[in-house]
């Protein structure tokens, strides 16, 4: 079991160091943001696996899978919060970026509060 | 009430999954804790109590772990190939998709999913139209319906059943 568990240890190192270095090469915050959660979540879980494989149903290896679970949820979550944040506060997406449909959405709904009388 | 004891079985098998070896102490001060938790907040943990007994969802809750599994460990591996390559073969933008799913917790779970283990990440949800605003990584099709179709239909049809 302790070479599984080391073999979960480098998969889990491999991927937060592509998160590291997304973060420099990516040209704006949301593909970092994103692509940064992506991959710290499964590095870090994958990392967290490795303790559970090493401590089995141990109080470390349940806290271990707390993690995992905790880690789930709640990394998307703050990415969600930080990426809407960014755009309210008008932080401009990468010159090659293709598309956003957001902002037409929010342009239209503009529009109409601006035309509806205000009673 | 239904939802205070869910919340009330909730709250203490977390505690004893996090002090696992479990003795009487223990025990005790896990029952007074999270019944003063849930006797609080228990109205507002879940809508409709009722669901936590259908077997299927819990089933169907398994294959949506195991799917978010593979799928999170394929995008990964594409991230990987993109960081990694020199040109940095990216084509970001914001594109909009529609899903049916209308409870809370589901459209969360379909946010996260779609965070986690496809080439994208939810921005914003509108919740009364079903739009969800999604920015890829890799902006394959605008169209609305051929988006959802990349996007979000393999984790929405197992969620409606989970969560419908």
């Amino acid at each position: 079991m302790p070479e599984i568990g080391r073999l979960l240890i480098i998969i889990g190192l491999f991927f937060n160091f592509i998160a590291i270095l997304s973060l420099i090469r990516m040209p704006d915050v949301y593909t970092r943001l994103q692509s940064a959660a992506r991959s710290v979540t499964l590095g870090t879980g994958s990392i967290m696996l490795s303790v559970f494989v090493v401590h089995g149903f141990s109080a470390t290896g349940f806290k271990a899978l707390f993690v995992i679970a905790f880690l789930i949820l709640i990394c998307p979550v703050c990415v969600h919060a930080l990426a809407k944040g960014a755009y309210q506060s008008k932080v401009k997406l990468a010159e090659d970026s293709v598309c956003d449909q957001y902002q037409e959405d929010l342009k239209a709904k503009q529009n109409q509060a601006d035309t509806t009388p205000n009673l | 009430m239904k939802s205070k004891i869910v919340l009330f079985l909730f709250c203490l098998i977390i505690w004893l999954g996090l002090n696992w070896p479990v003795n009487s102490q223990w025990l005790v001060a896990g029952v007074l804790v999270s019944g003063f938790v849930a006797m609080i907040t228990g109205d507002i943990f879940m809508h409709r109590p009722h669901i936590i007994v259908h077997i299927k969802r819990y089933l169907w809750l398994f294959v949506y772990l195991i799917v978010l599994l593979i799928e999170g460990i394929r995008a990964n591996i594409d991230l990987a190939y993109r960081v990694l390559h020199p040109d940095l073969p990216i084509n970001p933008g914001i594109v909009k998709i529609k899903t049916e799913i209308k409870t809370e917790v589901g459209l969360t779970l379909l946010a996260n999913s779609i965070t986690f283990s496809t080439g994208a990440c939810a921005v914003d949800i509108d919740q009364q139209k079903g739009y969800i605003y999604v920015h890829c990584l890799d902006v394959e099709s605008q169209n609305i319906k051929a988006a959802t179709e990349l996007i979000a239909a393999r984790f929405e049809t197992i969620l409606k059943k989970v969560f419908e």
